[in-house]
């Protein structure tokens, strides 16, 4: 505990509760719209920010906020058009973003260790200018996350029956993009690149087991994502792992746990309870 | 009470230069509840998708409420019910959830949900049976009760035309009553319906008429035909798929 008096440790902190909280509350949509895997996608695009940024001086964080923006609107236009090739052109954005930022961060004057810290996360580095790029972002997309909450959900759950109800589809399509991307590039410095979607979307998964409605698989999925922030966090800083790593490794072994638990627990109740015939629908045809 | 609600002239859609509705016109007027009839791959479904938009349509013109569809933006006048509940990626969602989404049109993106909100959300699940089951994920309903949630989530916007593709298929017999019931109060206070149809059921006493397409073009259009050959028989069990080389009957003449 003695470690979190140090300030870097706070901000490490700080910043990886930020991201628990609030890559959740987009993921629960990306999960319900079968994109679980867009972080990684949108992820790899920032790499090649990263890269342009390091290349020409400049933060390394905005130019790859600004490059994952695009690549997450082109993801978004290939999906709307719903092209069987849809998803060879986003292998190629993928892979094009993350050989783009390898290449470019070779060319500047960076280490491998740079590289390193985007790839995987470097929350001890986190600056006191950083973590305020982490808050202010990360309050923008919870509360538009759940602000729009009701319009968001319609238009993930089901988009025709939006776009017939006068929803403005397209513009709620790109902010998701774009909340995509800059989320993706605010945990970048929590737990990397590689390991984005994993707190997007490992809190959706978990919580979804046990919960009944939308409401609260989203509400569910931001505690857990707080508590795997926080105790990952905590588990490095005792045990000297790295800190992304133990933050994603705590997020899997609670959907482990629940998993398991959510199992023995159907398994119990229905040995317990006596088993009440379900009322069948009244039969339709008569069988002679 | 006559004013046109709908009105398709000469419409054309194709799929990839594949015509699949060659010309059609279509009036349906306030009040009035028009099943569109035809087999599988008619053009039934597409031309109510055309109606609403989600296709485009090469030539002709659509018009909604006396505005052309491309510049119709009173959407809460409408009430679309889809064929069937997308799976989605697995997130759970209430009854009551999916059914406040038909709330959207009338509040807006941005105003939450208050009181009027509610109420029509309930009297909406009242309407087709499932207040009893509002707080239960809908993946764990019966097909015949999701479609029930579907109808309930465009009541709830308080429409006052309804466009429903195929409503009943694959819907369990209790399902299709307590739709039909739920059809019946809408048209009685004044709504208009278009729907789209495999076979009607006990939603024939509420059609008003009957527009059989047939190869993308309109091949009646009047009183509900009576069904030919074994459709005929009453404990008919609709289960068979139909198909183009089906024999002789009503949709090929």
């Amino acid at each position: 505990m003695e470690l979190f008096q140090y300030p870097y440790m706070q901000r490490a902190l700080i910043g990886a509760l930020v991201i628990g909280l609030a890559a959740p509350a987009l993921g629960i949509y990306l999960v319900q719209r079968r994109l679980a895997l867009i972080g990684d996608g949108v992820g790899h695009v920032a790499l090649t920010g990263v890269g342009a940024g390091l290349l020409l001086n400049r933060s390394p964080v905005l130019v790859a906020v600004i490059a994952a923006t695009i690549g997450a609107i082109a993801i978004e236009i290939v999906r709307a058009r719903g092209r069987t090739s849809g998803d060879l052109a986003l292998a190629l954005l993928f892979y094009g973003g993350i050989a783009g930022g390898v290449l470019l961060v070779g060319l500047s004057d960076a280490t491998s260790a740079n590289l390193n810290a985007y790839l995987f996360g470097s929350l001890t580095t986190i600056s006191p200018a950083d973590l305020t790029t982490i808050g202010v972002l990360g309050a923008a997309i919870l509360v538009t996350m759940i602000a729009l909450r009701p319009a968001l959900f319609a238009v993930s759950h089901d988009e025709e029956y939006a776009r017939v109800s006068g929803l403005p589809v397209r513009t709620l399509n790109l902010l998701i993009a774009v909340a995509t991307a800059v989320t993706v590039t605010i945990a970048m410095r929590a737990v990397g690149v590689l390991l984005i979607s994993a707190l997007m979307v490992v809190p959706v998964a978990t919580a979804q087991q046990v919960t009944r409605g939308f409401r609260s698989t989203m509400a569910a999925a931001m505690a857990l994502g707080l508590f795997a922030a926080g105790s990952g966090v905590w588990v490095a800083a005792t045990a000297d792992t790295a800190p992304g790593a133990s933050v994603v490794l705590v997020a899997i072994a609670s959907f482990l746990v629940v998993a398991v638990a959510g199992a023995v627990w159907r398994v119990v109740r229905r040995r317990t309870t006596p088993t009440a015939a379900p009322t069948p629908e009244p039969h339709e045809v008569v069988l002679s | 009470m006559t004013s046109p609600v709908i009105t398709v002239e000469h419409g054309v859609v194709g799929y990839d230069g594949r015509p699949v509705l060659r010309d059609i016109s279509l009036t349906v007027t306030a009040g009035e509840v028009v099943a569109i009839l035809g087999a599988n791959g008619s053009g039934k479904s597409t031309l109510i998708r055309a109606v609403l938009g989600l296709v485009p349509i090469s030539a002709g013109s659509v018009t909604l409420f006396d505005r052309p569809l491309r510049r119709f933006r009173q959407w809460a006048r409408i009430g679309y019910v889809p064929q069937r509940l997308g799976a989605g990626g697995g997130v759970p969602a209430t009854v009551r959830e999916v059914v406040a989404s038909g709330r959207l049109a009338r509040r807006g993106v941005l105003r939450p949900p208050g009181r009027a909100d509610r109420s029509a959300v309930d009297a909406a699940l009242r309407a087709v049976g499932l207040a009893d089951r509002a707080g239960d994920p809908v993946s764990t309903l019966s097909g015949g009760q999701q479609q029930r949630t579907l109808i309930a989530r465009a009541l709830a916007g308080q429409p006052e035309l309804l466009v429903l593709d195929e409503p009943t298929a694959g819907v369990d017999a209790a399902s299709q009553e307590a739709f039909a019931g739920a059809l019946r109060d809408f048209v009685a206070e004044g709504g208009t319906v278009l729907l789209v149809a495999h076979e009607l059921g006990p939603l024939r006493p509420v059609i008003s008429r009957a527009v059989v397409v047939h190869e993308g073009r309109i091949a009646h259009d009047g009183a509900v035909p009576d069904p030919a050959g074994h459709h005929a028989e009453p404990d008919h069990d609709h289960v068979h798929p139909h198909c183009y080389d089906e024999p002789a009957g009503l949709w090929s003449n």
